[in-house]
């Protein structure tokens, strides 16, 4: 368990809560990750929105975004501490490490065959252009 | 050479001239606009499920995920949209069904 892996971890707040225990709320769970060894790489608020459907007779809750970096033990005991907490109605907690990387590789293999066929996609996708093209160059 | 043999894969439905074939006629192609991965073009590596703006594009008044013969959406790309748009509808997002 020794490596890295990076969570994004998507909240949301009852919006019945105040302002200072909001805060205090989303303060409590940082020091959950950080006392366990995780580093919280990103914390933001998404804002006040509507919930598609409604959630325990809620319409609408303060949505929070937090992206952290640790093992997964964190992970475990802040879920289990929002699933305790009333005031988050609910959460979901995605691992994106591996999907970053996947996204890396399309990206390099893109950039490998933009510059393996600098000329791919000239020929404006017109199959009848491109031969008649060979042919002039054949006649040449 | 090999270039241009692969690009006439796009010729495939040109159609007739005159196109428009009337419905159930079954011998008659009818022609069709050949529809391009519109991540591709735009050279998308990751759905974000938090981009609602994109997301609801893909789920029309039923909210069921938009299928990839009108989406147009390449086989990986139509799968990480699909992945996205559930995890939308899991944190409220995106609804699960049209009430």
């Amino acid at each position: 368990m020794a490596e890295k892996r990076i969570y994004e971890v998507v909240f949301i707040i009852d919006t019945g809560t105040g302002e200072d225990e909001t805060t205090r709320l989303i303060e409590g769970l940082q020091r959950i990750v950080t006392d366990l060894g995780g580093t919280i790489t990103k914390s933001e608020s998404m804002g006040r929105r509507t919930l598609a459907y409604k959630i325990g007779r809620k319409t609408e809750g303060n949505y929070m975004l937090f992206e952290i970096e640790g093992t997964g033990r964190e992970i475990a005991e802040l879920e289990r501490r929002m699933r305790v907490n009333d005031a988050i109605l609910r959460y979901l907690t995605v691992r994106v490490d591996e999907e970053r990387q996947r996204a890396e590789k399309l990206k390099a293999r893109r950039a490998r065959k933009a510059s393996k066929r600098p000329f791919a996609g000239a020929s404006g996708g017109r199959g009848g252009a491109a031969v008649a093209l060979a042919g002039d160059e054949e006649e040449a | 050479m090999s270039r241009n043999s692969e690009e006439r894969g796009f010729d495939l439905d040109e159609g007739r001239p005159g196109g428009g074939a009337p419905h159930g006629r079954t011998g008659g192609r009818r022609f069709r606009r050949r529809k391009v991965c519109r991540f591709c073009v735009d050279k998308v590596d990751y759905i974000d499920f938090k981009d609602v703006k994109l997301l609801t594009s893909y789920v029309p008044e039923r909210s069921k995920i938009l299928p990839r013969r009108i989406s147009g959406a390449c086989a990986p790309h139509q799968r990480m949209l699909a992945e996205a748009i559930k995890r939308a509808r899991n944190i409220a997002l995106l609804p699960y069904t049209a009430d």
